[in-house]
């Protein structure tokens, strides 16, 4: 039973899912159960895939007893394990969010919005977990339809911006295609390992070189790398509090992770260093990001829109690090890094925001005052993330900081480093603004309705922010004391770059 | 003109996806209506397809089923007989995919129109910009 982990994690939500399409069709209460249930055995799962890529390394499983290259193939290595352990708890916690919110948000809708979400999850964990191209391409779809359903499901303009999401990532998902295709015209294979064998002699080949970009643009304008990134604060603003939740850490992560994947394992290291060096070129789009991307922030009022566009700065630092990956001894260590951070300090900011719209419906910055002392824990929540990502050390910004300035320093792209320094000068200025208001501010605490005693949202929300605030100084300091070392070296190891951290 | 001759007519499958899809990414782009967008982008993943199925086509060979199926073990199967099916059933899954792209997208416009009762791009924008 155990050995079955990689089918099971993916099978378990999407069976969830469809026991709580029929099943909540006529009970509504039954829903919540189920998909707590379908997440528990995916948690269980990633711990035991976890516990497996340590004990014996990476695995791989046959779908249907079929021999890769032919049959479609699970492959579990240590950054799998990873991103399979962060996906499946992080929709746990927004999914014990998700309860109260839902049932406020979309009271109707709850069995459909559980169905939606667990195949959602269904989705993010079979793209991260697939050996093959096409597979992923297919989960793409189910994770990214189910994602514009979920977004359109929120109020005001939540339909508009989730049509322009749709069209924008289709568009995406299209290049996609296009760029297996053309792998497939140049190899005849479509299973990754299979790929990475065949591909080395024809990397001189136009054909093979096209593919690499069109799967980088397809993979840009899902992950909302700057220029492309148009649809993202809309969808981010307007979908359902649990939603954001989850699109912003998760899904963001998720699509991130198979950038990576297809970057370092489909087409290796060999073939950005020598055949097409365009990894200069993504630190230079990367650097844009962060620094547009905290720019516009600062100019938002509305909190869950500011959130949206510091998402984009920080998948700038992802991605800046991942550009350094090649020429520096770190590898991909501070991508690794940032992947976990930034999806637990988000997920906590989202959270916090969220509680506020619950409560008073809040959205704007401006008529913060005295939200301090009216919802303590979960402003709390919100400024332990907030210092986290301005880099407070031992938060587990300040850990991304140092090593991606290290890694630039190595790379002699000081140029990044200002970078860095200057997007944290701008993260001060947009959360230093929002804790100003909640905490100093208090000429216009009338406004908020209610009485003036302390008015929390409820436990099964406040927890999990909570959890997530905290989290984003454990794992600081676990980073700094080194203990995950080992596993990052063997991440950086498995696609050839670096050496120890 | 000979070699452009024969770059257009060789591969001329190529060329006819590469029109559709810029077809495609024109109608999502310069269009303001939001149904002619949703049909560019069919158009775009139409074009995607026929990428595809063209890739499988083979000269001189005919179509994947082997007569007599169960007792032809021991004759040799020659591959260049037959067009790669392969691309062709990758298709299925992706065409299964675009009508649910299609689906999902045509449920929003209906429910755009419901809020903003038109479906020109810069109308909406307006009214949203009003509100």
């Amino acid at each position: 039973m155990l050995h079955q982990f990689p089918a099971i994690i993916v099978v378990a939500p999407l069976i969830a899912s469809i026991f709580i399409f029929f099943f909540g069709w006529r009970n509504k209460q039954l829903a919540f159960p189920l998909a707590m249930g379908g997440l528990s055995v995916c948690v269980v799962s990633a711990a035991v895939a976890l516990d497996s890529v340590l004990r014996y390394g990476p695995t791989q499983y046959q779908l249907g007893g079929w021999q890769p290259p032919w049959g479609i193939e699970f492959r579990v290595d240590h950054l799998t394990a990873f991103m399979l352990a962060l996906v499946s708890l992080l929709g746990w916690l927004a999914a014990v969010y998700a309860k109260k919110s839902v049932e406020q948000e979309l009271p109707e809708k709850i069995s459909l919005f559980w169905t939606l979400y667990m195949l959602l999850i269904t989705g993010l964990l079979g793209i991260i977990i697939t050996g093959d191209m096409f597979n992923l391409f297919v989960l793409l779809e189910v994770a990214s339809l189910s994602g514009y359903a979920l977004v359109a499901s929120g109020r005001d303009k939540a339909p508009f911006a989730s049509l322009r999401y749709l069209i924008i990532g289709t568009i995406g998902a299209s290049f996609y295609l296009i760029g297996i295709g053309y792998l497939y015209v140049a190899t005849g294979s479509l299973n990754m390992e299979d790929l990475r064998m065949l591909l080395p002699d024809l990397y001189g080949s136009r054909v093979v070189q096209t593919a690499f970009v069109f799967i980088f643009i397809g993979f840009a304008i899902k992950i909302a790398l700057f220029p492309l990134h148009s649809w993202q604060p809309d969808a981010y603003t307007y979908a359902p509090s649990a939603v954001s939740v989850i699109i912003s850490t998760a899904v963001a992560k998720t699509f991130v992770y198979a950038l990576i994947r297809i970057i370092f394992s489909v087409f290796t290291l060999g073939f950005i260093k020598e055949i097409l060096p365009v990894f200069g070129i993504i630190c230079w789009a990367a650097a844009v990001a962060i620094i547009i991307g905290s720019i516009f922030a600062i100019n938002q009022y509305n909190l869950k829109r500011m959130l949206a566009y510091s998402s984009i700065a920080n998948v700038g630092y992802i991605i800046l690090a991942v550009g350094l990956a090649p020429s520096s001894s770190l590898g991909l260590t501070p991508a690794v890094m940032h992947i976990l951070n930034h999806a637990v300090i988000k997920g906590c900011m989202f959270m916090a925001a969220c509680g506020f719209i619950y409560r008073y419906n809040l959205w704007d910055i401006r008529q913060f005052a005295g939200l301090g002392r009216r919802m303590p824990y979960t402003s709390l929540a919100m400024i332990l993330a907030a210092l986290a990502m301005i880099g407070m050390p031992p938060g587990v910004g300040f850990v991304t900081k140092w090593y991606l300035i290290r890694a630039a320093l190595e790379a002699r792209g000081y140029v990044f480093v200002a970078v860095i320094f200057a997007s944290t000068l701008l993260m001060i200025v947009y959360f230093w603004r929002v804790i100003e208001i909640m905490y100093i501010r208090t000429e216009k605490e009338a406004i908020l309705p209610g009485g003036g005693g302390v008015n929390e949202i409820p436990a099964s929300m406040l927890v999990p922010g909570l959890f997530l605030g905290v989290l984003s100084f454990v794992f600081g300091i676990v980073w700094i004391s080194g203990t995950l070392h080992p596993f990052l070296g063997a991440i950086n190891t498995g696609f050839g770059l670096g050496g120890t951290p | 003109m000979e070699v452009l001759l024969d770059v257009l007519i060789s591969r001329v499958n190529y060329w006819v996806y590469i029109v559709l899809m810029m077809i495609g990414l024109y109608g999502i782009i310069a269009k303001k209506n939001l149904v002619k967008k949703i049909i560019g982008m069919n158009i775009l993943q139409t074009a995607v397809i026929l990428f595809f199925i063209s890739i499988g086509a083979k000269k001189n060979a005919t179509i994947p089923i082997i007569e007599h199926g169960h007792d032809a073990a021991h004759t040799a199967v020659t591959a260049t007989h037959y067009i790669n099916p392969l691309p062709h059933v990758l298709m299925l899954t992706a065409i299964v995919v675009a009508v649910a792209t299609l689906g999902v997208a045509l449920t929003l416009v209906i429910k755009v129109h419901q809020q903003y009762h038109t479906l020109e791009e810069n109308e909406i924008l307006e009214r949203i910009r009003e509100a």
